[in-house]
């Protein structure tokens, strides 16, 4: 309860029926954050700004979209050329997609760099995975909707994804379409979900930030804030922090949006969908190249001789378990050591880690020939050995360069650096 | 000590600094935050493809003397009447202190014989009968708002019941001898 005899009747008044006062006092104002916390940590806070502004241009576009096959391209033009600022909706909001996942990667990656996801952080790094998945569930169902030529063969490819389980495929494929190929089943019940998936977000979000609360931040040293010194209060001092993190996303966003709309689409997605005519080469956005190298360049897996699992479902199952090992990461890092400023191994297998995450985007961009394919199958290798292999191993043999006492004492040792 | 002095000196201008700098971005975020909500807003007005249905053109050479055609203007009913001799006489015959919104029958037509006023009670929104032979007029012959009773003479004017003001005359103009374009 605010007990500051400073507030005003009003408030008290309020917050002694219903205490948000106290909540936002004590969440947002007071709430003890690490005095060294880099810029990398304003990620988080931009991806909610992100997804609000998603919201936002997300309900003003559904005013004026039409989910039917013959009318959702013809609406969609009609947005871009008849409504009022309706082109800065739609860039707004498909340039937000990229923005979204190029922000929630850059979090993803400074939570493995700096170890944020090991304990008492296990469920805060799952729930963050499972923003992730629904995430990309919500993106690429809302690429199918403007019903180009990409948004209908991409929803072709990826719900053709599921005809690889074993006996049931072609069912839960018929199922997941409406019907027997992508038609107007498949494009009202995208739209529906497509509504519903970021309210789920926001939910998950909310858990993810209660844990968040409930185990405070990690810091780029990785050590325990245990002194008051440790911290400072969350505002004014992250707030502004964050603030200023907000202003040049926005410049980037913005820049994007007025200056090169179009940069991370496709050109073939304004042309309308025609269900006889596949374009020659078919890509998913850029946020999905990685996994979609993943599931072309797996082949056959074979043991002495016998097919095991045919390649199709190899590629499925590695497609998604890409995403699925993120879950077990916080054990299958033992080091009781978080940051990477403290793990000379771990840190380069880090920097290797993330070059061979673009490296697998570029092969997903190109086709599936010749070198791109050897490069993939090693790309592809090293993922799942960076994880399995590498990060338990590295745990077990490195020997981490002593820890800070404190996150005040290594601040204050930096700064009597500096000085002298 | 004299260290000491400065940096209290300091701290004190650090002040007032800052809660300049702390008013003026807090107002421009204000601001542009409140200028961005714009494009949101103006989203929903109509748009330039809405906006340029607002215009429609109508022949009136085949109604004759004594008929009522309904035309749609920006996805309202237009009432068109050609009226009848008796009809004008009596729509401008009319003493302007009888009438709740005094306005005379010249001033509502471009031509005495035809009579185009919005066919959306100025009441609450229904569209009042009499276009149709058959059915009701009212006692003054004009329309007859079946909603809540609203009765309208030759003119189209508000004689009886809650409707506050006439039938409107929307913007018009004779394109030629027959035919006319509303909006």
């Amino acid at each position: 309860m605010i007990t500051s005899k400073s507030a005003h009747p009003v408030v008290k008044w309020i917050d002694e029926r219903l205490p948000v006062f106290t909540f936002l006092n004590r969440e947002l104002r007071d709430y003890p954050t690490p005095r060294n916390l880099n810029y990398w940590w304003s990620f988080g806070s931009i991806a909610g700004v992100v997804l609000v502004v998603m919201t936002l241009t997300g309900i003003m576009l559904a005013m004026q979209y039409t989910a039917h096959m013959d009318y959702a391209f013809d609406s969609v033009e009609r947005i871009m050329r008849d409504v009022n600022y309706g082109w800065l909706l739609r860039y707004l909001h498909m340039n937000g997609g990229s923005m979204f996942f190029i922000v929630v990667y850059i979090h993803l990656f400074r939570g493995i760099y700096f170890g944020s996801y090991k304990s008492p952080r296990e469920i805060l790094w799952a729930l963050g995975v499972v923003i992730l998945l629904l995430m990309m569930a919500t993106a690429f169902m809302g690429y199918v909707l403007p019903w180009g030529q990409m948004s209908f063969w991409g929803a072709t490819v990826i719900t053709n994804l599921f005809s690889a389980i074993p006996l049931v495929g072609d069912s839960i494929v018929n199922w997941l379409w409406g019907g027997y190929s992508i038609a107007n089943p498949t494009l009202t019940r995208f739209y529906a979900l497509h509504y519903l998936f970021p309210f789920l977000i926001f939910v998950v979000v909310a858990l993810h930030l209660v844990a968040l609360h409930m185990v405070k931040s990690n810091n780029p040293l990785g050590v325990d804030a245990k002194e008051p010194q440790d911290t400072i209060p969350f505002h004014p001092y992250y707030t502004a922090k964050d603030f200023f993190g907000f202003g040049v996303f926005f410049l980037v966003y913005l820049g994007f949006v007025f200056f090169a709309p179009d940069f991370f689409g496709e050109p073939d997605n304004y042309i309308p969908a025609n269900p006889l005519a596949t374009p020659p080469h078919i890509v998913p956005e850029w946020y999905f190249l990685p996994f979609y190298a993943i599931l072309r360049v797996v082949p056959d897996i074979e043991v002495f001789g016998f097919i095991l699992v045919e390649a199709k479902l190899a590629g499925v199952i590695l497609m998604f378990g890409s995403i699925l090992v993120l879950f077990f990461l916080p054990w299958l890092d033992s080091s009781k050591v978080r940051s990477a400023r403290f793990r000379p191994i771990f840190k380069q297998f880090f920097w290797i880690f993330l070059a061979d995450c673009l490296l697998l985007g570029w092969v997903g961009a190109n086709p599936p020939e010749g070198s791109f394919v050897v490069l993939g199958r090693i790309g592809t290798a090293f993922y799942f050995a960076y994880f399995i292999i590498i990060i338990p191993l590295v745990a077990r043999f490195e020997k981490p360069l002593p820890l800070p006492s404190s996150v005040v004492s290594s601040v204050l040792n930096e700064k009597k650096g500096e000085r002298s | 000590m004299n260290k000491k002095i400065q940096d209290a000196g300091a701290a004190g201008d650090d002040e007032s600094r800052r809660d300049f700098l702390l008013l003026t971005t807090g107002l421009v975020g204000t601001v542009g935050a409140a200028l961005s909500a714009w494009p949101f807003i103006d989203s929903m007005n109509p748009a330039a493809d809405v906006l340029s249905l607002s215009t429609t053109e109508v022949d009136l050479s085949p109604v004759e003397t004594g008929q009522s055609i309904t035309v749609v203007w920006r996805g309202k009913p237009v009432f068109i009447r050609h009226r009848t001799e008796q009809e004008i006489t009596q729509a401008r015959n009319v003493d302007l202190a009888e009438l709740r919104d005094p306005v005379p029958d010249e001033d509502r037509d471009i031509r005495p014989e035809w009579l185009v006023v919005v066919g959306v009670c100025p009441h609450l929104g229904c569209i009042p009968l009499g276009q149709k032979p058959g059915q009701p007029r009212g006692e003054w012959g004009g329309w007859f708002c079946p909603c809540h009773g609203s009765q309208f003479d030759t003119s189209g004017r508000i004689r009886k019941g809650p409707a506050p003001t006439n039938l409107v005359v929307p913007p018009y103009r004779f394109i030629n001898e027959t035919s006319i374009q509303i909006g």
